[in-house]
């Protein structure tokens, strides 16, 4: 009996009229949201392209110049030079170096982070440094982790765990500190504790803010690897780009710029999949 | 037939229990000198205006907060921390939300070491018992109030809990659902046989439902009185008998609040 009067009650209801009544509009919306988010870009090349033209630069290459540089770079047969079909290369290089420094920043960033949101002596000791060390851009330490790893991809993987270390910590302990103390009073008295509550409490409860410390670190990662591969690294999209500054070639530059803006898009997409997937037992926490 | 289990054996006492919060703007004394024994089986209610100390009291019994003075003790063992014998139902249910139903009531069973196939038994005898096997792969926040507060007493049930704590378990309720949960509360008292805290500020509530109302006053917390509730159940609320009952319980009550004059005595103290 209890069954049948639950059943009727809003929740599930709701929820199963939503997607029934959204299918027809769905379609339609997603198109809308597509042309809206073409237009900025779209005018965004054509400003470009007129203002090349009209100015008559040399400095700056226009849209279509940059487009045949890309074809070049990835597929090689126009201009082949050093950097003609090159692009696997460097990105394949790039990749590693972002992930690399990521993995690395996650790895330690979120068990450190729930054992500080959560011991209370831990907190006491480590959260004074931290919050020393936290505000320095990571770029002034460029100079030192060149002492410290040599000219190299240990540098640059170096510079790109530390911007991604902070923003996973910092998430992964504010994430902990606001998880409602009624869950571990419940999960204690059900008998989990000690370090069992950490796997099946203070994890779980956290991983909202946790993922919100990838997202962030992730974008910091891809911001850092340019700055990591200046340090004198021969391949990679940064490398690239310090090559084409050099050069004077900012067809080259301007196609690293893209490349790098895609791929740390498609990355976040890919995190915000996962995120989805993990959270599918919290609706706010979808994105 | 009239309840006889006021006469077996303790399975709580609560000896001189006093507590007191120490707060930036100085102390608040909650709960002075408590004495209370509870027999196994029993369901006993703790009635009293909010602010009374009556979520304090249950807290420190299940272990969450610990007495400034005095003593709990289960079979004659004191308590100091949260454990498996004593079970809370929490007003705002503090399901893992992570967990679907069926995860949630295994909990328990599959942290205590039980087998995987002992904890899967126990966890769909407690789902069937409250009526939510339809509903096992939900999540928490796909069920009304109603079935959360279902969940959260399958959880403790399905820990083989010895005496349930609930802190105004249906006060977030509305009132349909309040009476339906109220009636399969009863139900599963009797066939559980499980001794029951039940924490209410209101009158009918607690004669609904109690062998025994502790009724408390405020300021700070104290035992006012303790009346004795021997109606048939299922019981009438439009019988004589019960109303009788409920002015008698409303007077105590009211007897400390000064303007006291509500059936249900919500006003802050
Ligand atoms: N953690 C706490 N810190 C300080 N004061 C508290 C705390 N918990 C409860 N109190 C105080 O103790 C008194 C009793 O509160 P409570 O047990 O919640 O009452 P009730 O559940 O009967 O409404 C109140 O005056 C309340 O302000
Ligand atoms: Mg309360």
């Amino acid at each position: 009996m209890s069954i049948q009067t639950t059943m009727a009650e809003p929740p599930a209801k709701t929820s199963a009229d939503a997607t029934t009544a959204q299918k027809p509009s769905g379609e339609l919306k997603r198109l809308r949201q597509l042309a809206l988010a073409a237009i900025v870009p779209v005018t965004m090349l054509v400003v470009w392209d007129v203002m090349v033209r009209w100015t008559g630069t040399r400095l700056v290459p226009s849209p279509s110049g940059v487009a045949v540089m890309m074809w070049d770079f990835a597929f090689g047969g126009i201009y082949d030079d050093a950097y003609s079909k090159s692009l696997p290369i460097h990105f394949w290089k790039s990749v590693q170096r972002v992930y690399g420094g990521f993995l690395l920043a996650a790895a330690a960033g979120i068990p450190l982070g729930l054992m500080i949101g959560r011991i209370p002596l831990l907190r006491a000791l480590l959260d004074p440094t931290l919050s020393l060390l936290r505000p320095i851009p990571v770029t002034a330490w460029l100079p030192l982790s060149m002492i410290f790893f040599g000219l190299g991809p240990k540098s640059a993987i170096f510079l790109v765990f530390l911007g991604a270390f902070y923003p996973i910590l910092l998430n992964t302990i504010f994430g902990v500190r606001s998880v409602d103390p009624r869950l571990f009073e419940a999960a204690e008295m059900l008998g989990c504790n000690g370090s069992r509550l950490f796997r099946s409490v203070v994890f779980p409860a956290a991983l909202p803010s946790i993922f919100n410390g990838l997202r962030l670190g992730a974008g910091f990662a891809w911001i850092l690897i340019v700055v990591g591969e200046m340090t004198g690294v021969p391949e990679g999209l940064g490398a690239v780009i310090m090559d084409g500054r050099t050069l004077s070639r900012t067809d080259l530059v301007i196609t690293g710029m893209i490349i790098i803006g895609i791929t740390g898009f498609v990355s976040d997409r890919i995190l915000l999949w996962i995120n989805n997937y993990f959270l599918r037992w919290s609706p706010q926490h979808h994105a | 037939m009239l309840d006889t289990r006021a006469t077996a054996s303790p399975i709580l006492r609560i000896n001189d229990l006093h507590k007191s919060f120490v707060a930036s703007n100085g102390t608040v004394e909650a709960l002075r000198g408590i004495n209370l024994t509870i027999s196994k089986g029993e369901f006993v209610c703790l009635l009293g205006a909010s602010g009374c100390g009556k979520s304090t009291l249950l807290r420190i019994v299940a272990g969450f907060e610990h007495a400034t003075r005095g003593s709990v003790a289960v079979y004659g063992f004191d308590v100091d921390k949260p454990g498996p014998d004593r079970g809370m139902v929490f007003q705002d249910y503090a399901l893992f939300p992570w967990l679907t139903v069926r995860e949630n009531i295994s909990f328990g069973p599959r942290h205590q070491g039980r087998s995987k196939k002992d904890a899967a038994e126990v966890t769909e005898r407690f789902l069937s018992m409250v009526g939510l096997t339809a509903f096992a792969e939900r999540y928490p926040h796909q069920l009304s109030g109603g079935m959360k507060q279902r969940v959260a007493i399958a959880r403790v049930l399905a820990n083989d809990t010895d005496i349930l704590l609930m802190d105004e378990p249906f006060g977030a309720l509305d009132a349909l659902t309040r009476s339906k949960l109220q009636e399969e509360l009863i139900d599963i008292w009797r066939t559980t046989k499980l001794t029951v805290i039940f924490v209410t500020h209101s009158v009918e509530e607690a004669v609904l439902l109690a062998d025994r109302v502790v009724v408390m006053s405020a300021g700070p917390g104290r035992v006012d009185s303790e009346i004795k509730i021997d109606l048939e159940r299922p019981r009438d609320v439009s019988s004589p008998e019960f109303n009788a009952l409920r002015r008698d319980v409303t007077r105590r009550l009211t007897s400390h609040i000064v303007q006291g004059r509500s059936d249900k005595p919500a006003a802050d103290s």
